[in-house]
């Protein structure tokens, strides 16, 4: 009898988990999650809408039409139209464009950001973690709202400063969590492999940390997109948001909306419906999301 | 649609026509004595409660029913641009002395809410706080009282106000709202004392200040106008939101705000409430300024600054705008219908009020191009306000586009919008002119130059235009102040430095049981509220 | 168990320091002059010599370092100073608005609970049935709609509803009354701001509730007890739940001090006096004082509540108590 004996050469980028492949995965998740699955519909709707619009929008949204001003739904205007005459399914849909550029912006912007600062600050640790946690608490401890309110009130309003707005409360909040994350993951001895075997920082961050924080990072991503559209809403109802004639959401809900709630009801609640539409879909979509891939639930 | 709503428009017009300005005789019910009338402030309540030293409208809601003025004008025709009677005076005096000297007979018996009885002494000291403010306090309307040499108080029940040289503008300024009489006691121990309190000779006494909440007074039974007031006393509730006050009105939990309301509420609450709701309208001492900067390429080309103003279409816009914005009358810098207001003739050669719109926009076009300006972009500076400066804006920058330029909006709220201003760092800036009083000659004071007029944020210098207005201030004769009122106003326009567009509106719906209150073009004025009684 | 705790009061020191210094670069560097809005409010006049005296009396053209250091130094003392709007004491400004946002909050966080838990709980123990989506649905709708929305729809609703059934109009009262003077008029105003603010704090809680519930009920202890025959509604009610409130009384003390935020916007929209109105006023106005006051009293709310928390757990967590 002849014993071969082969040294297995594993190197850290052998490490990985053996699943089944991606699309049987994710029909099971569509089966078993159906509010999650009809909340990627919802994301998926909006997603179509804003990147089509010019397609779609039967009207220019910022023209002004002072012979059909706040008419209610009919077959010309389906949805209405406001108190300039501009069309609202147009304005809508073209809103949908300002949500998905102002909550994909903010939420990737500041998703990003905040997982190289919570990886970084888990994975150097010591003083430049202390330093980074005391940056975060201060930062954290302001609502996002006021937080907002100040930036738009130093940089001033409009489309990229309510990004800006937005984008800088979040990436604590990311940082946060994916540093939890991210520390567990430290201690795994191929960390210590890698870097015995002389791979450098960012690669040992990119490679292998990142991959395995994905998971929070994702569901965060997500919740983001709800709340940056929901805070550009509240940003713009306070008149410190997007300005006219840009057509969003939460802008339409800002004066005419109310002022003419009694007499032209329909200003003040498609773009309400629409807001709560999309934030519902993101959120449902990200429950679902957690349950998928929080290990801690995955066995029901 | 359109048909519907112009009807509606049409039966509101009438009842607004029924009760509206200028009839003082309509009313001939016995008003009724009693009650608590219930408003509401359209605003966060002012910095201060001394009116000699704020200018906004908030001071005066909450605080003009406590305090006496001297002259004012005419709370049952307070419309009328001519029409200024006694308060504290027993009767208007004639000028004297080629109209340089005014001597005021102060009434007898009147006593501060203290107690102490009011005299000549406390009116000159409360006079020469507006004019002649000591270090460290701020009189906001110091620069109307420039003719202004003295104002003395020979003796208890005379004042005597001397000035430098004769004018039309200076009456007019002395029945100022805000000049409230106040106790010379109080001025001399500490001349911020009212910055923070309140004690007048007015029809109210004070009962109760909230801040940011509500303001209450009851009844002064030492009031010295016979009768009044009639109520038994006030409440004033500051609410900054307007669908609270429409709603607030709806519901009666507050009879009126005494600003002005959008169209759309005063339908809403026509079309519930019926006749339980009336409403008072009348045109507003207030507009809008477009102001080009001067001193930024390219507005400091008249040709660019004159295509600006021919691409506007005032009268379809105002028309249009009147159905969802408070605005409506189309005017120059003269308030419409006073007597040296420009006539809808002369209005219509002025850039920015031709008939013909199709022709003003080619001749816009073509000094455009002439300037080799036919694409310009640029921002427009706008306050964070709905009513009307956003649409206003939004309107604007639609008109500027149809020929061609493209504007876009820099909405920002009342601090940065002032600070833009005041530094020249803007393109063109959506003003707002609103006056009190309808003083015609001190009021198109503000269209001067910069050097000249602080607050004027065209930055351009133009001396003939000064000049002009120099011997219209002093000239005593109104027909002859007219022609100079419109080589004035021609000069502005041809320079076209700035423009007038649209003059507001105001829309004043009210629980009808509230009665004895007449509208006027200006929301500080006839806000002591003694005239007004509730019928129920 | 006491060197965690003075750790962590350590730690609470250059949090607030951090956020004092951040508060006041910001408001600094918000653009506009507190004294030229303060004189010259629509078209009005004001001359030169004014504001300078005002800048001067409010002591804005001091070096800004100076300036921070008498702002930490009174904030130690509890001088907030006063208002550069209004000249009235910082703390006269914010007493006077403090009870109506005190009572919303606190309003809302009962309605929160009082829904939030039961039906959190009911949720997961009735997991993946019609229950539990219906459940889930409102939950995440509480956390989609714009709280201000929901303010707007609902005054509508009610003013149109009392209009069709009682003939008149009915809203909700404009000018508040403290609660021992009026309660039944404080509630009217209080009630349909503290639901519209409390949905989304309910929804934030059920949804905790849940997955807390959920992640128990999987722990070796409740099957074990299952196996016992205990019956299940015990289970829950002695074991599961008692467990589960943990994460779920830390959720609701640190949404707690988030509910200002939500405070802001729905003030507006039901023309509260309040503390989040306050604020947005005090922003408008460039009015420095105040702002940094609010905004230093809304980060030390979170950061006192995040403390309480912290030592809510060392005190429950075995490992920490015991040390």
């Amino acid at each position: 009898m002849v014993t071969t004996t082969r040294t297995l050469e594993i190197s850290p980028d052998d490490v990985v988990v053996s699943r089944a492949p991606w699309t049987r995965r994710l029909l099971a998740f569509f089966r078993r999650e159906s509010l999650g699955t009809f909340g990627l519909v919802l994301m998926l709707a909006m997603t179509a809408t804003g990147l089509s619009a010019e397609l779609i929008a039967p009207y220019n949204p910022t023209a002004n039409d002072f012979g059909a001003m706040m008419d209610a739904p009919s077959w010309a205007h389906p949805l209405g139209t406001d108190q300039f005459g501009r069309d609202l399914l147009s304005r809508i849909i073209y809103g949908a464009r300002t949500a998905l550029i102002v909550g994909l912006s903010s939420a990737l912007v500041g998703g990003v950001v905040g997982l190289i600062l919570g990886v970084g600050s888990a994975y150097f640790g010591g003083r430049t973690d202390l330093i980074l946690q005391r940056v975060f608490d201060v930062l954290m401890a302001f609502p996002l709202i006021i937080m907002a309110l100040a930036v738009v009130a130093i940089f001033g309003t409009g489309v990229q400063n309510v990004i800006i707005a937005i984008t800088i409360p979040l990436i604590p909040r990311c940082a946060r969590v994916v540093r939890a994350s991210a520390l567990a993951i430290r201690e795994v001895p191929y960390v210590d492999a890698a870097r015995a075997l002389g791979y450098g920082h960012t690669r040992i961050i990119l490679f292998h940390m990142v991959p395995n924080v994905m998971a929070p990072f994702l569901i965060m991503v997500t919740a983001f997109v709800g709340q940056a559209v929901l805070a550009e809403a509240s940003l713009s109802y306070l008149g410190l948001g997007v300005q006219e004639p840009v057509p969003a959401w939460g802008l339409m809900l800002q004066g005419g909306a109310e002022e003419y709630a009694a007499t032209a009801p329909w200003i003040a609640i498609f773009p309400g419906v629409a807001i709560v539409l999309s934030v519902l879909g993101v959120n449902l979509f990200g429950d679902a999301l957690r349950d998928t891939l929080d290990p801690k639930l995955r066995h029901r | 649609m359109e048909t519907m709503a112009i009807s509606r428009l049409g039966i509101n017009a009438l009842v607004a026509g029924v009760l509206a300005l200028g009839a003082p005789t309509a009313m001939a019910e016995t008003p009724k004595r009693g009650g608590i009338l219930t408003y509401m402030i359209p605003a966060d309540g002012g910095p201060s409660l001394d009116g000699h030293r704020e200018t906004t409208f908030a001071v005066v809601h909450a605080t003009a029913p406590f305090y006496s003025v001297l002259i004012r004008v005419n709370p049952e025709n307070p419309s009328s641009t001519t029409d200024f009677v006694c308060d504290l005076c027993t009767e208007m005096p004639t000028p004297t002395d080629n109209g340089l000297t005014y001597t005021f007979k102060i009434r007898k018996g009147v006593k501060f809410h203290d107690g102490s009885p009011l005299t000549a002494q406390d009116v000159a000291a409360s006079w020469n706080k507006i004019v002649y403010p000591k270090p460290g306090v701020a009189s906001a309307r110091e620069n109307n009282f420039v003719m202004v040499d003295t104002i003395t108080a020979p003796d208890d029940e005379t004042v005597v106000i001397k000035l430098k040289y004769a004018t039309l503008s200076f009456l007019p300024g002395l029945a100022d709202p805000f000049a409230y009489i106040y106790s010379k006691k109080k001025l001399d121990e500490d001349m911020h004392w009212y910055e923070k309190n309140i004690m007048g000779s007015g029809p109210f006494k004070l009962v109760d200040y909230q801040i940011g909440q509500s303001i209450k007074g009851e009844r002064n039974p030492d009031y010295y106008h016979p009768g009044q007031p009639y109520l038994d006393g006030f409440v004033a509730i500051f609410a900054p939101k307007q669908a609270v006050r429409t709603d607030a009105i709806r519901a009666d939990r507050a009879a009126l705000e005494f600003r002005s309301l959008p169209p759309s509420a005063r339908e809403q609450l026509v079309k519930e409430l019926g006749d339980k709701i009336s409403v008072q309208e009348s045109d507003w001492n207030c507009g809008n300024v477009v102001t080009p900067n001067h001193k930024r390429k390219p507005f400091d080309d008249v040709r660019v600054r004159k295509a600006l103003f021919l691409a506007i279409d005032q009268w379809k816009g105002a028309q249009a705008l009147s159905k969802i914005a408070i605005v409506k009358t189309v005017g120059g810098i003269v308030f419409p219908g006073s007597p040296l207001a420009a006539t809808k003739e002369e209005l219509q050669q002025m850039a920015g009020y031709w008939p013909d719109v199709e022709k003003s926009r080619a001749e816009a076009r073509r000094l455009l191009k002439e300037a080799g300006q036919e694409n310009l972009t640029f921002e427009l500076l706008n306050r964070n306000v709905d009513q009307p400066y956003k649409i206003i804006g939004t309107w604007l920058i639609d008109e500027w586009s149809k020929v061609g330029i493209k504007a876009t909006q820099k909405v920002v709220p009342t601090g940065p919008w002032f600070d833009g201003m005041r530094s020249g760092e803007f393109d063109v800036a959506l003003e707002a002119n609103c006056q009190n009083v309808v003083n015609p000659i001190a009021d198109v004071g503000r269209w001067l130059p910069h050097a000249v007029y602080r607050e004027n944020y065209g930055f351009f210098d133009d001396p003939e235009e000064v000049e002009i207005y120099d011997k219209m201030l002093k000239e005593t004769d109104i027909s002859k102040a007219r022609i100079l009122m419109r080589q004035y106003e021609t000069r502005i326009n041809d320079q076209a430095h700035q423009l007038m567009v649209t003059y507001w509106y105001r829309i004043v719906p009210m629980q009808s049981y509230v009665k004895g209150w007449k509208i006027s073009p200006s929301h500080y004025l006839n806000q002591d509220l003694a005239n007004i009684w509730l019928d129920k | 168990m006491y060197r965690y705790i003075f750790k962590r009061v350590l730690l609470v020191i250059p949090t607030l320091l951090g956020a004092a210094a951040l508060v006041f670069v910001l408001m600094r560097l918000v653009p506009g002059d507190v004294c030229v809005v303060r004189l010259g409010s629509s078209g009005g006049t004001f001359d030169p010599k004014a504001i300078a005296q005002c800048h001067a009396e409010l002591g804005i053209d001091r070096p800004v370092v100076i300036q921070f250091i008498d702002f930490v130094w009174a904030f130690l003392r509890l001088d907030f100073g006063t208002s550069m709007w209004s000249g009235a004491p910082v703390t006269t400004e914010i007493w006077a608005r403090l009870p109506i946002s005190l009572e919303i909050a606190i309003l809302a966080t009962v309605i929160a609970i009082a829904i939030a838990i039961p039906l959190g709980a009911l949720s997961a123990v009735k997991q993946n049935t019609w229950i539990d989506i219906l459940v889930r649905v409102f939950a995440v709708g509480g956390i989609a709609t714009p709280s201000f929305w929901l303010g707007i729809v609902s005054l509508l609703i009610v003013l149109n509803f009392t209009s069709a059934v009682f003939g008149t109009p009915w809203m909700p009262p404009i000018e508040y009354v403290p609660i021992w003077q009026d309660p039944i008029r404080n509630l009217a105003m209080a009630f349909l701001p503290a639901v519209t603010v409390g949905y989304r704090y309910a929804a934030v809680s059920m949804r905790m509730t849940r997955s807390a519930m959920l992640e128990v009920m999987q722990e070796d202890y409740i099957r074990t007890a299952r196996a016992k025959g205990l019956i299940n509604k015990l289970i829950i009610n002695r074991h599961a739940l008692k467990n589960a409130l943990l994460p779920v009384v830390t959720l609701i003390g640190i949404e707690f001090a988030f509910l200002i935020g939500g405070l802001v916007v729905t003030e507006q929209v039901f023309n509260l006096n309040g503390v989040g109105r306050l604020f947005v006023q005090a922003v408008q106005n460039q009015d420095y004082t105040l702002s940094q006051a609010l905004v230093m009293l809304t980060v030390t709310v979170f950061v006192v509540c995040n403390f309480f928390v912290d030592l809510l757990y060392a005190w429950l967590d075995p490992r920490i108590r015991f040390s």
